[in-house]
């Protein structure tokens, strides 16, 4: 891509970015910063793909130490967010019995571990 | 292994990146929050098995053991934190994914000759390792692993100046020669920097800090985009970026602060510094029985929830206790102030774990006018977001940030720890006014005494 056409794909990302979220209530404010947080763990796309083309081992070892610290951040983010919000839509379902986020949270538990990339990806919201 | 042709590359980049805008749009308002998230989750999914398809990539068993690696260590952390400690949670995400945009651009610095790509790169080095060094730092000051007030030594603007000169110097040699060495050099300057921007910063405005923090990570993935001429890096940090900016400018207001006040105020002399003294002005001391007694009489009653609830894991008992005063006929309501706990909404979240239904919380723009004819405002760990000082002294650090107006109920109780002032260090003159008296003890152990008495009455 050009680098006029990478400038119209940034200036519109900025206005997306700011028109979606220019109304939240302030109550929303830790869930949205922490999804948006997550977000960005998008890098690790980067980082695969650094780490997929490196042959001298040093840059191998950081390259993949890069891969850990963006599934951290990728696969945390979606999680912990998700454990918030479900805490909120607890509620909609009027009249179930009180019980805490800590019993909730523990259906979601499972195969976060399992040895393959697109699982782990998709393991904070695998229900 | 069949490859992806780059349109189709392309094209799901594309689905992924529509992904994220529907997640943060959903994410705006409580109905659509999760399913948004879900949405943000599925869009990274698609964008990460899409990588594996797209280019013929070396070392992937290496590369699936680091990614389950990175699962294995995030998934059981952020299910089981605490909700209380949650803040430091998201600071470490956002500072791991600071770092790990450094490192990829370090890594790229060899395959770039262009320079507006080396310029690219050196953006991302420096805003991922500022956004590092500053997420590690609030991380300690939210876990008071070090000083919540703001640590300042003297000649810091100086220090701050040298670090910034050094890193324009350092990342313009980058640019020009492409020097590894050079790059290494430009990395310690930003991780210096982080270190310098956050420290300054008063406890009390680290989340808008956290915010900041996130949209600058936002930024370097963005920048990094451009360097692996990666259409779905730039698109998805730029979101962040722009949202993240919105955000932290809509948290600072909702503390009637501002951004660049609250980076700066520090430098210029320690604005946001408090008092530690413990001051040994007469208060009212209750009991638990008597605070029942005030409780279970009254007519109408607001609670103000703070950080001191939630530290002490008393929104359970908090819930118990208003579901027995509403049995005595009491009319019981939540008033939540923006930022009470340690970021905006988080109180929220709190109480909605408690399960306290959603009706009985109040925002403070609507509970404010009503103090007036509350009987007793009950403040359970809270103390900066109920302080007169806000509105009535201009000298005070908190001067100009929205409070609850507790001071205009009939009585009011606070429920606290100890004498020793909130986490913005400020000491507070309504617990010295006549119609205040106080119970002190860890917020659960006191709500459970009150509790008690009230089922006694």
């Amino acid at each position: 891509m050009g680098p006029v056409a990478l400038l119209t794909v940034v200036v519109l990302a900025v206005f997306v970015g700011f028109e979606v979220v220019s109304k939240v209530t302030s109550k929303l404010h830790t869930p949205l910063m922490s999804g948006a947080n997550a977000i960005h763990g998008i890098i690790l796309v980067g980082a695969i793909i650094v780490a997929g083309r490196a042959s001298d081992p040093w840059v191998l070892g950081i390259a993949l130490l890069a891969v850990v610290l963006a599934t951290v951040n990728l696969v945390g983010g979606f999680v912990v967010t998700d454990r918030m919000l479900e805490m909120f839509s607890a509620h909609k379902r009027a009249g179930t019995p009180a019980r805490t986020g800590a019993g909730t949270a523990g259906g979601i538990a499972g195969d976060g571990r399992s040895g393959n990339g697109s699982s782990g990806g998709g393991a904070g919201e695998g229900r | 292994m069949s490859l992806l042709g780059p349109e189709w590359t392309a094209l799901l980049y594309l689905a992924a990146a529509v992904c994220f805008i529907l997640a943060l749009k959903g994410l705006s308002s409580p109905r659509t929050a999760r399913r948004g998230n879900a949405i943000g989750a599925a869009g990274a999914l698609l964008a990460v098995v899409t990588v594996f398809f797209s280019a013929r990539l070396d070392n992937i068993p290496l590369i699936l053991a680091a990614v389950a690696v990175g699962s294995a260590i995030a998934v059981p952390v952020a299910r089981r934190v605490q909700m209380t400690q949650m803040p430091q949670l998201v600071a470490l995400f956002n500072g791991v994914g600071g770092g790990a945009a450094a490192l990829v651009a370090v890594l790229e610095l060899g395959h770039n000759e262009d320079p507006w790509v080396r310029l690219a790169v050196v953006f991302t080095m420096l805003v991922g390792a500022v956004s590092f060094a500053g997420s590690a730092v609030t991380v300690g000051k939210l876990q008071e692993l070090i000083s919540t007030r703001p640590l300042l030594f003297p000649g810091m603007p100086s220090v701050m100046g040298a670090v910034l000169l050094g890193a324009v110097i350092s990342g313009a040699l980058v640019v020009l020669t492409g020097s590894f060495g050079w790059s290494l050099a430009l990395l310690g300057f930003g991780l210096a920097a982080g270190l310098l921007l956050v420290l300054p910063v008063g406890g009390a405005d680290v989340p808008i800090v956290i915010s900041l923090l996130n949209a600058f990570t936002g930024l370097a993935v963005a920048a990094s985009g451009v360097v692996l001429g990666n259409v779905l890096l730039l698109v998805a940090g730029t979101l962040v970026g722009a949202s993240g900016t919105i955000l932290t400018k809509a948290m600072a207001s909702a503390m009637g602060r501002g951004v660049a006040g609250i980076l700066f105020g520090a430098f210029k002399g320690g604005s946001t510094a408090g008092s530690t003294a413990v001051s040994d002005r007469p208060v009212r001391c209750s009991s638990p029985e008597d605070v029942a007694v005030q409780l279970g009489y009254a007519q109408r009653v607001v609670i103000v929830p703070g950080y001191g609830l939630a530290v002490a894991q008393g929104q359970h008992t908090v819930a118990e206790l208003a579901t027995a005063l509403e049995a005595r006929g009491v009319e019981v309501v939540f008033a939540i102030h923006p930022v009470a706990g340690r970021m905006p909404g988080h109180m929220n979240v709190l109480l909605a774990e408690a399960d306290v239904p959603y009706e009985s919380l109040r925002e403070l723009a609507e509970i404010n006018p009503e103090f007036a004819n509350t009987d007793i405002a009950l403040v359970v760990g809270a103390n900066d977001v109920v302080n007169p000082a806000a509105k009535t002294s201009p000298g005070s650090p908190i001067y100009g940030m929205p409070i609850l107006e507790v001071v205009q109920a009939q009585q009011v109780v606070f429920l606290k720890r100890s004498m020793r002032p909130g986490f913005a260090g400020i000491e507070n003159e309504l617990l010295h006014d006549p119609k205040t008296s106080l119970l002190f003890g860890d917020a659960k152990d006191s709500l459970s005494r009150v509790l008690g008495a009230v089922k006694a009455l």
